[in-house]
């Protein structure tokens, strides 16, 4: 499987809105701004006694996930849920696929569920943008995370949070720490603070944990942490993700946490009012200590929360979108 | 036709509405507006009153029944209702009346938030083209539209009433 061409239109409507979300490649600034404020519309329903909204009642959300997640996949249920849709889950790592099933024949089975959205993680790359191509029209395909390409709903909710307790993203500096080379976290990230105006993106890792061809998302590269948390104001840190690992890259996690852990002296380098994030689930100890896991700076519970928003606003975009493309097609028909 | 003055209209609705909530022996109601132009004329209404109490803000499209027809509107704000709703007097205020599934919306996500004890209903104006069995209680004014014609309301300062004629219809 080919991962994705980056500006592919494929993900939007023939006016240009969402009608799939596979990545933020390609998304203009002011449909990353649509997709927050709408986030933060929905943030106001979770506070409220009865937590939902009929908006997608009657629809039918698949969340088919190929890779085990539990974050994600919980945040995407309550999020269809709470814009009242039908909800299924399927964990095709435990199922069909195992069995020798191809991707395609596992699709074609969902589509014979009725399902209105699918929202997919994979552990190949391209995999979300595949299914996309090859669903039959008028089903939403929502990226929950595809092998190292992209994470677009994390990226988001990452930029809810920062715009959220930050403002500005034009005043801001950014470091992204960690293991960016197994991160699709990452790519994401880059890609939302370059669009949202971000002047300096910092990206701090190891030699051997960096991707080659970090220039083309305009950051600044640093092998030395010290160095590269000198003043920011948000430190958005990454999973080690021992599971992706292949051998060699690290000599140990210790060695990692001595090296590049954020400690509480590590963080006293960033600005005073500087904020962590992480996607989770968090290593303490190998990427991030304890007492900065759980200070009052720390932002990775917000985050679950902006998670279940950032959903919701993606899901109806999306759906919403389908809806346009369909009327567009039925009014094509009738002038033909 | 002649478009009236929305101006006058909140001071005749303002009289109107006093009267109203005394006739109901309702002392304290909540005030709420709905987004955008039921906000402003729910403030102009408040100033008319003298009345400090804080407005509230609906914006009813997560509760729209057009969604699939329409879809969702790219400019949504959040919905705030700065104080409890259960078993209150709510007065529900919009600018224009036409179908009346603006109203049920906005009931729909009105009880999302508690069980008020009433609900009395101000529209500036009335466009008499109801689909559903909803009636304002104290409406500014009554017009009659061509089939090809619609009212906006332009704001918040001053309040104006625009005419629009659709072409496609």
């Amino acid at each position: 499987m080919t991962p994705p061409s980056p500006k592919c239109p494929l993900q939007l409507n023939d006016q240009g809105r969402l009608r799939h979300f596979l990545s933020l490649d390609g998304l203009p600034r002011s449909m990353l701004t649509e997709i927050l404020d709408t986030a933060d519309s929905f943030l106001e329903v979770g506070a409220r006694a009865v937590k939902k909204v009929p908006l997608l009642r009657g629809m039918t959300v698949c969340n088919v996930f190929f890779e085990n997640s539990t974050r994600t996949r919980t945040t995407f249920e309550l999020a269809a849920k709470r814009l009242s849709a039908d909800v299924i889950t399927l964990n095709v790592s435990t199922s069909s696929t195992s069995k020798g099933e191809t991707l395609t024949d596992t699709l074609r089975n969902l589509e014979a569920m009725a399902a209105d959205m699918f929202v997919v993680r994979h552990a190949e790359s391209g995999a979300a943008h595949f299914i996309a191509e090859h669903v039959s029209p008028n089903v939403a395909i929502i990226n929950g995370g595809d092998g190292r390409h992209a994470h677009p709903t994390q990226g988001m909710l990452d930029m809810l949070t920062i715009r959220r307790h930050k403002g500005d993203f034009e005043q801001l500096k950014v470091a992204i720490v960690g293991d960016i080379l197994h991160s699709r976290v990452a790519r994401s990230n880059m890609i939302a603070l370059k669009t949202l105006g971000c002047p300096d993106i910092r990206v701090i890792a190891p030699k051997t944990l960096l991707p080659v061809g970090l220039e083309q998302y305009g950051v600044n590269v640093y092998t030395d942490v010290n160095e590269g948390l000198k003043g920011v104001d948000v430190i958005i840190m990454l999973r080690l993700q021992r599971e992706r690992m292949q051998g060699g890259l690290l000599p140990s996690e210790g060695e990692f946490y001595r090296l590049y852990g954020l400690s509480e002296q590590r963080l006293a380098l960033a600005h005073p009012d500087a904020i962590v994030l992480h996607p989770g689930p968090i290593n303490r100890g190998v990427e991030i200590d304890s007492t900065v896991a759980d200070c009052a700076r720390s932002m990775i519970l917000n985050q679950v929360t902006y998670g279940i928003a950032i959903r919701m606003a993606v899901l109806s975009m999306t759906m919403s979108g389908q809806n346009e493309q369909r009327q567009l097609d039925a009014e094509k028909q009738e002038s033909r | 036709m002649s478009l009236p003055n929305p101006a006058v209209l909140i001071t005749a609705m303002a009289r109107e509405l006093q009267a109203h909530l005394h006739t109901q022996h309702i002392d304290n109601p909540r005030f709420v507006g709905i987004h955008t132009g039921g906000v402003w004329v729910a403030n102009a209404l408040l100033k008319e009153l003298d009345c400090q109490e804080p407005l509230g803000i609906l914006n009813v499209s997560f509760y729209r029944d057009d969604f699939s027809r329409s879809g969702l509107h790219p400019q949504v704000r959040p919905s705030e209702l700065p104080f409890d709703i259960e078993d209150q007097h709510l007065v529900l205020i919009d600018d224009v009346l036409m179908s009346g599934r603006t109203i049920r919306a906005a009931l729909n996500e009105l009880f999302d938030y508690g069980r008020p004890a009433s609900v009395t209903l101000v529209c500036l104006l009335d466009l008499n083209a109801r689909e559903l069995p909803i009636r304002p209680d104290i409406v500014g004014a009554t017009l009659s539209l061509e089939q090809n014609q619609r009212v906006k309301l332009t704001g918040p300062e001053p309040l104006a009433i625009q005419l629009q004629t659709l072409d496609h219809l």
